[in-house]
């Protein structure tokens, strides 16, 4: 069963990663992006990595995709086409592509994956939470203060961008 | 089978042993988690029907009318009578709109509701799934919908919609986060995400009375930010009739058209729902203080009533406030979010951090 659901999900994400770049709409590539990204989650739930599949929804369908619909909406007219590309670019993507699958594939297979079923690992959510901001061993509280400061940055960055100049 | 109205995990679990029983485990699960779905569909389309007659009505109250009454007694078939009209309406599509756009978009704008109404607890031992991370996953969920309205506005090819579907989705994102924060007050107090356990830890007393000050606030401001994030009345600027016709969903008639108003209603019911077990102890009784025979009298009614109970106090509030309050502008609607709620809120979260460090509630 759990197998059936893997076979499932991966065919979507490859069939509408392909789409997504291969479409002449903007809109519909980020509508195929969106589905790639909810078959993502999907396989953090088959793994029963909870929060993970949840911070992916949020973060990724909830946040960025909507960033994205945004910023086409903004700029874009519903019946413009993405012009096709030329025989050149069509040839180097795909060397490209071909050369980053080699790359990822001959990893995969060179790395002796050992197969262990006794491991159990503990994704609850007050697990995550203590790790997040114990400081002893396998704590992550440096990690977390580093990207709260940078996310703190970030936002009095976009708030100083966006923020009008006074007329004298 | 042996079947009690105050505790379901029994009757779940012997129907889950009969399934795997008769068929193989596997397909025992598959069928069991059919069942599962088509329940939730059939309440899904009954809890649409009622909510539009029961939306009518309250209307009618505050506007001294009787509201529908012709058909069927006093009305009641009034929304069956609508939706056998909306389906046989013409499905329209406009010149030059992106049409598998057009057609997914009311998909994308159901499928967030149908999620989320998953993790709902019922009653005791009657929720579908329970994850360790509950509320965090409907947050999660929900956060889907808006993508679909801003896919109907753009899709239809037609300016109206383009500005509500702008609006609905600024509105929306902005005001998911002020819901969030609210929602954090009380797991700060309850200490855990998951809905279960959020449900037993109020036994002795609701967490709007136990967490008093900050927890009213929480409350307060839920309820405001959930009624702009449904974009319901007196939020519902992106879809003012009179300068922006229906906003998003301009351009939708018949069936797909009943799906976005499917959409709002249990999207409502999610809301009261949500508030209902964050902040009102979802099925558990009223408890006072040890008050032995009004605890015991309280207990005498089955976890389910008391559900719906505060489910249909908290919609009938959200009805109230549309039907009262003039509409908001966009600007002010955005300055009410993030110069006021968002702050409030933090201070608010800070103030319910200090309450449960110094054992201040109750």
């Amino acid at each position: 069963m759990e197998q059936i659901v893997f076979y499932i999900l991966a065919s979507m994400i490859v069939i509408f990663s392909v789409l997504t770049v291969t479409t002449r709409k903007i809109l519909r590539a980020a509508v195929y992006l969106l589905t790639v990204l909810l078959a993502t989650a999907g396989f953090f739930f088959l793994l029963n990595f909870n929060f993970l599949a949840a911070v992916q929804l949020t973060v990724y369908a909830g946040g960025i995709v909507v960033l994205i619909i945004f910023s086409i909406m903004l700029t874009s007219h519903v019946n413009e086409r993405l012009e096709a590309t030329g025989n050149r670019k069509k040839f180097f993507s795909f060397v490209a592509v071909l050369a980053g699958a080699l790359i990822c594939i001959s990893t995969i297979l060179d790395y002796g994956f050992k197969e262990k079923s006794d491991i159990e690992i503990n994704t609850s959510m007050s697990k995550i939470g203590t790790d997040l901001l114990s400081y002893g061993d396998g704590g992550f509280v440096l990690p977390f203060e580093v990207i709260s400061i940078l996310l703190l940055a970030a936002m009095i960055g976009a708030i100083v961008l966006a923020k009008r100049e006074t007329q004298n | 089978m042996g079947f009690s109205i105050y505790d379901f995990s029994d009757f779940i679990n012997n129907i889950h042993a009969f399934l795997s029983e008769t068929f193989s485990p596997v397909a025992g699960n598959i069928i069991g988690m059919v069942i599962v779905a088509a329940c939730f569909l059939g309440f899904i389309a009954l809890l649409g029907l009622s909510l539009v007659y029961i939306e009518r009505k309250v209307c009618a109250l505050f506007q001294q009318r009787l509201g529908p009454m012709r058909v069927g007694k006093w009305g009641t078939a009034q929304t069956v009578a609508d939706i056998i009209k909306l389906i046989f309406k013409e499905p329209l599509m406009t010149k030059d709109s992106d049409k598998f756009l057009f057609n997914l978009a009311p998909f994308i704008v159901m499928i967030a509701p149908v999620m989320a109404i998953s993790l709902i607890p019922f009653s005791k031992g009657l929720q579908a799934v329970d994850f360790d991370i509950g509320i965090f996953y409907i947050v999660a969920v929900s956060s889907i919908g808006v993508t679909g309205i801003l896919l109907a506005g753009w899709s239809s090819n037609n300016k109206y919609s383009l500005i509500g579907a702008m609006r609905s989705g600024a509105q929306i994102v902005s005001y998911e986060l002020s819901v969030i924060l609210s929602l954090l007050t009380i797991v700060v107090l309850s200490g855990s995400l998951q809905l279960s356990v959020i449900v037993e830890s109020q036994r002795e007393g609701w967490w709007i009375f136990r967490g008093h000050i900050p927890a009213i606030i929480a409350f307060i401001i839920f309820i405001v930010a959930s009624t702009a994030e449904s974009n319901r009345g007196p939020f519902d600027m992106a879809e003012a009739e009179s300068e922006l016709t229906a906003g998003f969903h301009t351009e939708y008639s018949g069936i797909k058209f009943a799906y976005f108003f499917l959409a709002e209603y249990v999207n409502m019911f999610i809301i009261a729902a949500v508030g209902a077990t964050i902040f009102f102890g979802g099925w558990m009784p009223l408890h006072i203080g040890n008050i032995e025979f009004f605890n015991n009298a309280m207990d005498l009614i089955p976890p389910v009533i008391w559900f719906f109970m505060k489910v249909s106090a908290i919609i009938f509030l959200l009805m109230w406030f549309k039907w009262t309050f003039p509409r908001l502008r966009i600007d002010q609607m955005l300055t009410l979010e993030w110069k006021y709620l968002l702050p409030l809120n933090i201070m608010n979260i800070l103030l319910m951090s200090i309450v449960v460090l110094t054992d201040f509630h109750f």
